[in-house]
């Protein structure tokens, strides 16, 4: 089925990374007749592999490679080794997401327009019209199968959604549902309808929501056209003298390094490791990294402006019940200056199994105060707050070459602090998810302070002057023509809405381009 | 854990015909501990049994569930009686229980109420000792799945058909 591609063949597309934005990418190409060597870090797990079981399933799929962290984010404290909570795995973090597929609002396209000047922030609008990603959303939403999209009808509401719901519009909210999530609510061809297992974060045993791994990747790979190189892990991308990217170095599954020869290099790392390898990349002709002429590589990195909310409540929740995060306020998404921090947030409802919810409740506690919270678990609700942060260049990933991985190459270091628009809206976000369970008769409520990121955004991202970022409208590197970005380092600015389905219609679209300029000989 | 409950050769009566109390548990001969009620027993194999004992203590105050068993906080701390850990705890252990003497207890396990203890805790919740016995318990206790009843979490769903048809939206109070 895999057609095994030479490493000599330079006609190839080499995409590094196989998740939201690579996975799709990559079946986008085969598809169209491109063929394509797919790099992944992680090996290949599938329905059958997942395990409903939180710490069992961290081990068998989260990226757990050595990175550093700095900054004032309590993440660096609490979780000083683990800035990310992803996937190292065929399928990417599409194993482990939520499902929530929400397209950009239009204004969130356009931030620095918008919002005007905010201290401290390094704003700039995406070199991108919002009616160019209509017909991109709508091709992602009917991939991915998105609820409340084309003629899918709505998930059934948990427990957890129908004590959120009864406060949301006990508030007076009015954009309250069970979501736009990419998980059957009726089954398809190729998934089954959601059977309401929990577990969504620890890879769906259904298949029902979508994820890279069952979908495109062995879609991409049954045209013949694409080969996928499990436990494939990049060191640093080749060019030649003329500046053009000409291969990729790698490790091999047994630790040999090897060296694809390519057309063209498309790098969906993540957030993190996608500006680590143009930065281990550094050459003569490039030694501040590839595509780094800017300054921009590794800069200007998101994390949403994250939280939870959980309460506690005299009677049984059982909020684990069900899909994970199948619930939505969206009132709060919108741009309104007037509660004190411009851009908006959503609230979704999450539940974490008692194992995790120990670890993340409030990292570091002990004593009374934590167990009690803990003892009632069963009547427990929570909801997570997503909202759009701001980039500063200041936030960023370098090299630490202090520490070096387990091919001894240097890891990365993130940065962050929280920026004063982040910790306003974060505020607002706690008294308001405070408000929407103290109106069900909540006892107690708990302000939970971020996770390990899972929405890595920026680091690379897009601009219409090349001064100001590291890729074009299409994901092209200002500086190198036959190197793109694939994946949400390219995120110009992060919006309020989980990412994911964004990274998936930007790589539909970077596949038609891309295909576009191969046949006209411009690649 | 094979160690806990019915030991070959040591029977209830046993037990608690020749046990000497410390704290919540039972030193039993040189190398037992066990539950005052003999519902468990350990058999420590590097620590000092008092130190396992009073380790326990500390798990239990680090992370009190009335509701949950000390046989649970006993296999949470069962990996640090090897040979690699049980020069740090012990010497964790004497600091607890010099912090103990200084503020007029024979020793840990030698207070009364839990908030002499927590207070005792407090003032070295910094050292690294304290942070390793803690981190350690967040996984040690809690995803200890015989534990996870005691909380009402039921775990692993698929093998049950999700909740389907199991209650996902059975919620009667709203």
């Amino acid at each position: 089925m895999t057609a095994p591609i030479d490493l000599t063949d330079d006609s190839v597309v080499v995409v590094i990374g196989t998740g939201a934005g690579g996975g799709v990418l990559a079946n986008e190409l085969a598809q169209k007749g491109i063929s394509v060597v797919a790099l992944e870090a992680g090996g290949r797990y599938l329905p059958e592999d997942y395990v409903n079981d939180e710490w069992a399933s961290f081990g068998q799929l989260a990226w757990v490679d050595p990175r550093t962290t700095s900054g004032d984010w309590r993440v660096a404290k609490d979780f000083s080794g683990l800035p990310a909570w992803i996937v190292k795995a065929v399928g990417g973090t599409t194993t482990h997401w939520a499902g929530a597929s929400l397209r950009f609002q239009d204004h969130e396209w356009k931030a620095a327009t918008n919002y005007g000047t905010v201290q401290g922030a390094n704003l700039l609008d995406w070199p991108i019209d919002p009616r160019e990603m209509d017909d991109y959303y709508t091709k992602a939403e009917n991939k991915l199968g998105v609820t409340r999209t084309g003629d899918r009808a709505g998930l059934p509401g948990n427990n957890n959604y129908l004590v959120f719901e009864k406060g949301a519009k006990a508030l007076g909210y009015e954009e309250v549902h069970t979501g736009r999530m990419a998980i059957n609510s009726a089954e398809t061809e190729d998934r089954l309808a959601c059977q309401q297992t929990g577990f969504c974060f620890q890879g769906c045993k259904w298949g029902a929501k979508w994820s890279a791994a069952y979908t495109d990747i062995p879609a991409g790979e049954a045209t013949g056209n694409l080969e996928v190189r499990e436990n494939s892990h990049v060191a640093r991308i080749l060019h030649n003298d003329e500046g053009k990217v000409t291969g990729v170095e790698y490790f091999d599954q047994d630790g040999n390094l090897q060296m694809q020869q390519a057309r063209v290099v498309c790098v969906a790392g993540n957030s993190f490791e996608s500006p680590r390898m143009l930065l281990n990349s550094a050459s003569s002709m490039f030694p501040d990294g590839l595509a780094n002429s800017s300054g921009q590589v590794g800069r200007n990195y998101m994390r949403h402006m994250t939280g939870s909310v959980y309460a506690v409540f005299d009677q049984p929740v059982k909020m684990w019940r069900g899909t994970t995060m199948a619930g939505i306020i969206q009132d709060e998404s919108r741009h309104d200056p007037s509660r004190g921090f411009v851009g908006g947030y959503e609230l979704e409802t999450l539940a974490l199994g008692l194992p995790f919810m120990a670890a993340f409740l409030d990292p570091g506690a002990w004593g009374r105060e934590f167990t009690s919270a803990l003892d009632s678990y069963e009547n427990m609700a929570g909801m997570w707050i997503v909202g759009e942060d701001m980039p500063q260049e200041t936030n960023r990933i370098t090299l630490n070459h202090e520490v070096i991985d387990q091919h001894g190459l240097p890891v990365v270091n993130v940065h962050f602090d929280d920026h004063p628009n982040d910790i306003a809206m974060r505020n607002h976000a706690y008294a308001q998810g405070a408000a929407v369970y103290e109106a069900v008769g909540a006892t107690r409520v708990f302000p939970t302070p971020p996770y390990p990121s899972t929405h890595n955004l920026g680091t690379n991202r897009m601009s219409e002057n090349p001064r100001d970022g590291v890729v074009n409208k299409w994901g092209q590197t200002h500086d190198i023509a036959n190197l793109y970005i694939s994946d949400g380092s390219q995120f110009t600015t992060g919006a309020a809405e989980n990412p994911t389905l964004t990274i998936v219609a930007l790589a539909i679209r970077q596949a038609d381009h891309l295909a576009e300029q191969m046949s006209a000989g411009n690649l | 854990m094979e160690s806990l409950k019915s030991q070959k050769g040591l029977t209830r009566r046993q037990l608690l015909s020749n046990a000497t109390a410390i704290g919540a548990s039972f030193v039993v001969g040189t190398t037992f501990i066990a539950a005052p009620n003999a519902a468990w027993a350990v058999e420590t194999s590097v620590l000092k049994p008092e130190t396992y004992a009073t380790l326990v203590q500390m798990a239990r105050d680090i992370y009190p569930h009335d509701k949950v068993g000390d046989e649970f906080y006993v296999i949470a701390v069962k990996g640090y009686d090897t040979e690699d850990s049980s020069a740090a705890i012990e010497a964790g252990i004497d600091a607890l229980n010099a912090a103990a003497q200084g503020r007029g207890f024979d020793s840990y396990l030698g207070t009364g109420w839990e908030r002499d203890r927590v207070d005792i805790l407090r003032s070295m919740e910094d050292s690294p000792f304290f942070q390793t016995v803690r981190g350690g318990l967040v996984t040690g206790l809690y995803n200890q799945k015989a534990v996870w009843p005691i909380f009402g979490y039921e775990g692993s769903s698929f093998e049950f058909g999700g909740y389907i048809d199991r209650g996902f939206n059975d919620i009667n109070w709203l």
